[in-house]
């Protein structure tokens, strides 16, 4: 549907892996030179220029696989490393957190100060790195250029399209559970109290007119909630108050990230039909991995600086039990190369090993289960 | 006021698309089929008169290519000619046109895709029978695609391109009052707010402009020369097909309305919202003052359930039906 969807999309989801990275990073004690490096190092990745030319042109969204093995890369740009366990968890967490903002904004073109939310809250990540501070500006910038003109129809064109992306999915949040904004069958709760969106009146009257236009009655009806009025709008500008909460941190030392895990039968059926179809392997979707991962400049270890685990569990045993638990139709299977047998695809394949095979020898401390792209792509279905 | 009853379960559940509900009642048969869009499918359900047995069916979008991304389906609607009734699909690729039961394709109309994807999504959305044997289609470019329906057979042709619109189209609806006095056949509507009023026929003839009000116009229906129209504010208005008068303003919900229906012989009116409420709504007009009114009968409140398709079962409108995004289910009312 909307060609200018993937902007947004992974714009929103490294937002909210930021956030997740960075409460962890402080729950783990990860020393502050070190935890500062990791989000710095992710930041300047997912900003890359080449990357972000990439990422704006006009395209469909990719697969969740394709989009699950893009985040595991940008995951795993510094020194710090995800076990899969780990990565699972932080990216249910990263799309579920998104799927409310999604659902929950006010008016379709609400998701854009959804996403300067996320794009304010990085800024201050890197406050002081100028550079990158520079380059997230840069595409700060190119947002406000391109989005904030669009028309309404547009934007919930936009918004139906992520809705598709993330339809199906009900993993149940601890933080969303305990704040009551999610049903404890992984369903988000739609208030229909509070104030209405910018652009619509309080629902609850009806006005008759005559042929000249005039005024003939009113009449009221019960509005089915306890609305109140708009607040007002939000600042689409560089600088400003967004006024919507939406995609602001909720995590915090007193908040912090778990997840529950729940397979309902109900999303079970769409999981399963989308990894049995028969080649998930499209030359069209493979040449799109490619140009993006082709675009993403992972920066190389330096040899002193020696890596280190992050764990989005609470315990290490925690951690395993949770690879062994989780539903299979729960499982992100990372994008399968083996069973194709289109040429021009197994040419592509192998440029694209080829470069990762490169890194790999250059880095001993990458060749981590989680971070070794080609085993990833090979050896997970 | 109405009774929940017991739901059909489909196979698949609901994307969030404007209208995401259509409906075909078979009296002679005793059966209801309901179809449900899910993301590239196309859920069909019929459903027995006693409402205890179900048969499934599902249809994929059609697709130009071999890639595995299998094109959106944007819509689907039935559309009742007076020699034949089809089922027609509308995606990011074409538009499918079936035999009502889904069993045979009868037509395949293709978009035009450019090469190199551009800004601008290209889809098919808005589906509407028109008087005689037209089926109108709306697309992402605005066209307002005009097909001449053969009384059988497959020989289905693009008679006219109407170009009224500049944004895409959101919702086409055709004049449902069975009463024959009245000249707007059709109305189409687009993502500005820009309604055009059409007469149908060999050529299709633009009777009325009805300006935009800065508003996405998300859903539209005429019946008795009332276009009845719901928009992203919430508003849902009613003016008079030929003038463009607006006889009434109704602040009817919290957020963008996704689906409006007209029981043909009731002129009761029913509204389906973002904020989880169905509303109905009865409409009435006086040809001796030359006004409509409106009045608010009913609310339900689907609890945390966006509602993206609600459609009345009969022509008296005292049964009704409702989706909602991500909901594997048909929700049913009837009047008690």
């Amino acid at each position: 549907m909307s060609m200018r969807t993937l902007p947004l999309l992974f714009i929103n989801l490294g937002g909210e892996m930021l956030y997740i990275l960075d409460q962890r990073l402080r729950a783990q004690n990860i020393p502050g030179d070190k935890a500062k490096k990791v989000m710095n190092d992710i930041i300047t990745t997912m900003f890359n220029k080449k990357f972000m030319e990439e990422l704006f042109k006009p395209q469909e969204l990719y697969s969740k696989k394709a989009l699950r093995t893009v985040f595991d890369r940008l995951a795993h740009a510094s020194i710090m490393r995800l076990n899969q366990a780990s990565m699972d968890k932080l990216y249910d967490l990263m799309t579920m957190a998104f799927k409310y903002q999604v659902l929950l904004c006010p008016r379709p073109k609400d998701i854009l100060l959804v996403s300067f939310n996320h794009m304010d809250a990085i800024k201050e990540f890197i406050r002081d790195s100028p550079s990158i501070l520079n380059q997230v500006d840069e595409t700060f910038r190119q947002l406000i250029e391109i989005y904030s003109c669009l028309p309404a129809g547009e934007f919930q064109l936009i918004r139906q399209t992520l809705l598709i992306f993330f339809q199906d999915m009900h993993i149940r949040v601890s933080i969303f559970l305990k704040d009551k904004v999610q049903n404890s069958n992984g369903r988000f709760v739609l208030p229909t109290s509070g104030p209405v969106p910018c652009g619509t009146e309080i629902p609850g009257l009806i006005r008759i007119f005559n042929c000249n236009g005039e005024e003939l009655k009113r009449t009221e009806f019960p509005s089915g909630g306890h609305y109140t009025s708009s607040l007002r709008e939000g600042s689409f500008d560089l600088y400003g108050d967004r006024v919507i909460k939406l995609g602001t941190n909720m995590y915090s030392v007193s908040r912090p990230v778990e997840t529950h895990m729940s397979g309902t039968s109900k999303n079970s059926a769409s999981h399963t039909k989308e990894n049995a179809s028969p080649n998930p392997l499209a030359k069209e979707e493979l040449n799109l991995l490619a140009r993006l991962l082709g675009g993403l400049d992972i920066k190389k270890p330096v040899d002193v600086d020696p890596g280190f685990r992050v764990n989005l569990f609470a315990t290490d045993e925690e951690e395993q039990e949770a690879a062994v638990l989780r539903p299979p139709e729960l499982s992100y299977q990372v994008v399968n190369i083996q069973a194709t047998q289109d040429q021009q695809t197994n040419d592509m394949l192998a440029r694209i090993m080829g470069e990762f095979k490169e890194e790999g020898q250059a880095s001993q401390s990458m060749l981590s289960k989680g971070d070794d792209l080609l085993a990833m792509m090979d050896g997970l279905e | 006021m109405y009774r929940k009853e017991k739901s059909i379960q489909i196979k698949s559940s609901a994307s969030a698309l404007y209208s995401n509900l259509s409906v075909l009642p078979i009296p002679e048969k005793s059966l209801t089929y309901f179809t449900v869009v899910h993301g590239n499918v196309l859920n069909m359900v019929s459903a027995s008169g006693d409402g205890l047995n179900f048969s499934h069916r599902q249809l994929q979008s059609k697709d130009g290519s071999i890639t595995a991304s299998s094109s959106l389906i944007m819509q689907a609607s039935w559309c009742v000619l007076p020699s034949r009734v089809l089922l027609v699909l509308t995606s990011q690729k074409g538009i499918q046109m079936y035999e009502s039961d889904g069993s045979i394709m009868v037509y395949w109309h293709a978009l035009d895709i450019p090469e190199t994807p551009s800004a601008q999504a290209v889809f098919a959305r808005g589906i509407a029978a028109a008087r005689g044997n037209f089926i109108c289609v709306g697309t992402s470019s605005g066209s307002l695609l005009v097909f001449d329906v053969p009384s059988k057979g497959t020989n289905i042709t693009l008679s006219e391109v109407l170009e009224e619109h500049r944004e895409p189209i959101t919702d086409i609806a055709s004049e449902v009052s069975r009463n024959k006095e009245y000249i707007a056949d059709l109305v189409s509507t687009d993502d500005s707010g820009l309604l055009c009023v059409w007469k149908a026929g060999e050529d299709f003839k633009l009777l009325n402009k009805i300006p935009a009000y800065g508003c996405t116009c998300s859903s539209v229906t005429l019946w008795a020369g009332i276009v009845v129209a719901g928009y992203s504010s919430g508003q849902i208005r009613l003016y008079d097909a030929l003038s463009g008068v607006m006889y009434a303003e109704v602040n009817a919900h919290a957020r963008w309305i996704y689906a409006l229906d007209i029981a043909s012989d009731s002129g009761k009116l029913l509204s389906g919202a973002e904020d989880s409420l169905v509303r109905i709504w009865k409409l009435s007009r006086s040809t001796e003052t030359n006004t409509a009114e409106i009045e608010h009968l009913h609310t339900e409140c689907v609890t945390d359930i966006q509602i993206c398709g609600a459609k009345f079962c009969d022509g008296e409108g005292s049964a009704f039906a409702v989706t909602g995004y991500d909901l594997s289910e048909i929700i049913r009312y009837t009047q008690i």
